[in-house]
């Protein structure tokens, strides 16, 4: 089929991009038109990483289930993790400790923080500037070295069970936490110097992929992808779960809508995220960190439905239960689909050089949007 | 004071004085090109070697530091590698010029190699018109570049070989009229004259702002022509995946490599002989103490420590600079620098007519 596509009467060429590319972040695989160096249009092909995750959570119990959602998003595996156990403790109305919010409203933020850091890396690298990775690898470490710590994990935490989180936290925690936040402080000013103000990387970000309001809204884009064109859509602040509503936080937004307005709110967020931090991190309540459950978590009959906003936008489970003790369907609203689909619309007329920087945009994470 | 002239000025008057001087000749031609291919050999291996240290240490990395001292032999390790490595030709693509198109550009990085004077009195081919030959010689690579990207079949290469041409024809355009502006100085384009113009002061002090100018010019249009970062759209990994030599592999991929490093050194000697004074030592004013100290330095070392602080300098470009967009390359060589790089031609020669230069 590819071959046939190959050349087009127009005088356009047709490439594939992906699914083996260094700037695809894993097994994406984009039919691009080229009339010389400007794109035409592009054509996602997905499916390469599709493993059943939704299929598969149908025979699993609502306890089991929660773990293979770590690897869908994998870079937000915590808040994947955290919307799945809200949605089963919505069917099972459990009420949580305040101790389990807190932990678990500061693993979300230092979460998203790590997934931002990795992006930054991505993104300058997508550019085509490679140091900014190794850097942003560097304060990342920290993060992975306190998560490893509180969860055994670095990477697919699951420690987010229904009724709070698996196990309290570690007795460094607050102090590795708060030396974090130092470091990090200065080190995101770093990032500003390095990368933000660099002439080059603007010329490249301002005025290329533009999305408008309205393209953003009626994609169903969410996110900072969206944030970028001036939607307000962080669910932290429009539908407040655990205790978001107590925090003190802004939800940046930036009216661009180009990839330099997406990149400046995912920077704000990282600051946004760190405040969060701070705001919790010596206020911990004691207690106890999980409520109290059955051993076979069994929900009612009906529908359930929880969102919660993950580093690349909004991450929707619904579980429609039979009454057993697995659920009857699952379904994942993930932020990373959405967001891919308006990559033809941002792309068309750019040059090559640019869809590269649009998807570094994005912030795609395949596994999320192929699940 | 020790001199690698005095080396070779001897064995040219032992074979000359033994033997007859048709072979002599001819000896001597064996062994200049030996001497440039071991040179190119250990060029590649060193910067090779170099970039991986230097982008390590910006990157908060060690480099490699297995395979030797100080990870001293890994580039030989890695040629070995590479020389055992079948040389894949991809099918369906034109065998006869994908094959010859490295070749071609590592000729053309040798040829340039001629009148570069490593050090007092050692330069292979001391021509009248070093500086044209040199510009001349060096817009050629590009054949090899868009030959390789055309026969190799694959649509990457393609849009690789295409970037790099429309990059080498423009920017080569800044490159000459920068060095053109040094020509207007010294009244020459032989290189051993543009040497001895420096003895009491190098160009690019000696030039006022002008000097400066087309040094800052001549060093980002080197850098786009040898497609090194931020200028490296012909290979842009993330977007091309390897550009116009994704489909090479084994040695073909080597000569490659090699050239492009070898191109590096040859840019920054070019650069280095015209405005930093070749082999000259640094010479400030009347400070006859610290002249003559200065010149106790060998005029190799001299030469070589020049060539590789400039190497460094563009090395340090690289692990930088995001890379710019092909329109923006082409835009801020047309619109900005070759403009600029005119009207400085014009100071010069209004400087170098009325003499104001120092």
């Amino acid at each position: 089929m590819i071959e046939e596509l190959a050349t087009t009467d127009a005088g356009e060429m047709v490439v594939n991009v992906g699914p083996q590319h260094p700037s695809t972040h894993g097994v994406l695989h984009l039919v691009i038109t080229l009339r010389g160096e400007t794109i035409r249009k592009v054509e996602p092909h997905l499916g390469y990483i599709h493993r059943s995750i939704e299929k598969m959570c149908e025979s699993l119990s609502y306890r089991q289930f929660i773990y293979v959602t770590s690897r869908m998003d994998y870079l937000s595996s915590h808040i994947n993790n955290h919307a799945c156990a809200l949605c089963v403790e919505k069917g099972l109305q459990v009420e949580l400790p305040a101790r389990a919010k807190v932990i678990r409203v500061l693993m979300d933020e230092l979460t998203r923080l790590a997934s931002h850091q990795l992006w930054w890396g991505a993104m300058a690298m997508d550019v085509g500037a490679l140091t900014p990775f190794f850097h942003a690898f560097r304060e990342r470490e920290a993060i992975n070295d306190i998560m490893e710590e509180t969860c055994g994990a670095r990477l697919t935490m699951n420690y987010m069970v229904p009724g709070g989180v698996m196990a309290d936290l570690h007795p460094n925690f607050q102090k590795r936490v708060k030396d974090f936040i130092h470091l990090f402080r200065s080190k995101i000013d770093e990032y500003d110097e390095l990368v933000t103000g660099n002439v080059i990387f603007r010329s490249r970000m301002e005025g290329v992929g533009r999305l408008s309001a309205a393209d953003a809204i009626s994609y169903g884009c969410t996110g900072p992808t969206a944030r970028g064109s001036g939607v307000r859509c962080d669910i932290r602040k429009l539908a407040p779960y655990e205790i978001y509503d107590q925090l003190q936080f802004e939800e940046p937004l930036e009216t661009g809508g180009d990839c330099f307005a997406r990149y400046l709110v995912r920077m704000r967020e990282m600051r946004q995220s760190l405040s969060i931090i701070e705001q919790l991190i010596d206020n911990i309540p004691q207690g106890d960190f999980q409520a109290k459950t059955k051993a076979v978590l069994k929900l009612p009959k009906g529908e359930f439905y929880s969102r919660v906003e993950t580093a690349r936008g909004e991450f929707g489970v619904y579980i429609i239960s039979e009454g057993g003790m697995t659920p009857y369907r699952i379904k994942f609203r993930s932020p990373g689909f959405s967001n891919l689909s308006a990559l033809d619309h941002m792309a068309r007329g750019y040059k090559i050089g640019d869809l590269v920087a649009i998807m570094g945009t994005l912030d795609l994470v395949i596994p999320d949007i192929d699940r | 004071m020790f001199s690698i002239e005095h080396i070779t000025h001897l064995i040219d008057a032992w074979l000359y004085g033994n033997l007859p001087p048709t072979l002599a000749l001819l000896i001597e031609c064996l062994i200049v090109g030996l001497a440039a291919i071991t040179l190119f050999a250990v060029l590649g291996l060193v910067l090779v070697l170099m970039e991986r240290k230097v982008s390590a240490h910006m990157q908060i990395r060690l480099g490699p530091n297995r395979v030797g001292p100080g990870g001293m032999f890994q580039t030989v390790a890695d040629t070995l590698k590479l020389a055992m490595k079948e040389g894949l030709t991809p099918d369906g693509a034109d065998k006869f010029l994908f094959n010859l198109a490295p070749y071609l550009v590592i000729v053309v990085s040798m040829m340039i190699l001629a009148p570069v004077a490593f050090a007092k009195g050692v330069q292979l081919w001391d021509l009248n018109i070093g500086v044209l030959y040199v510009t001349a010689i060096s817009s050629l690579s590009v054949i090899g570049i868009l030959m390789a990207g055309w026969a190799s079949n694959n649509k990457y290469s393609l849009l690789g070989a295409m970037r790099s041409g429309a990059q080498i024809v423009s920017y080569e355009l800044s490159a000459g009229m920068s060095l053109i502006s040094i020509v207007v100085l010294t009244g020459s384009l032989r290189i051993s004259d543009i040497i001895a113009s420096q003895q009491n002061g190098w160009w690019l002090f000696k030039g006022h702002i002008p000097a400066v100018i087309s040094f800052a010019i001549f060093i980002i249009a080197v850098t786009a022509e040898t497609n090194r970062a931020p200028f490296d759209l012909a290979e842009a990994e993330s977007e091309l995946t390897a550009g116009f030599h994704t489909e090479y592999s084994g040695m073909k991929f080597a000569l490659f490599f090699l050239a492009e490093y070898v191109n590096i050194f040859i840019v920054c000697a070019i650069a280095a002989t015209l405005f930093l004074g070749g082999w000259m030592p640094l010479h400030i004013g009347n400070w006859a103490g610290f002249n003559h100290v200065m010149d106790y330095i060998p005029s190799s070392i001299w030469f070589v420590g020049k060539v590789f602080s400039l190497i460094f300098l563009i090395m340090w470009f690289r692990w930088t600079f995001p890379r710019l967009r092909i329109d923006q390359l082409l835009r801020l060589e047309w619109k900005y620098l070759l403009p600029i790089s005119m009207l400085n031609l014009l100071l010069m020669t209004l400087i170098a007519i009325n003499g104001w230069h120092f």
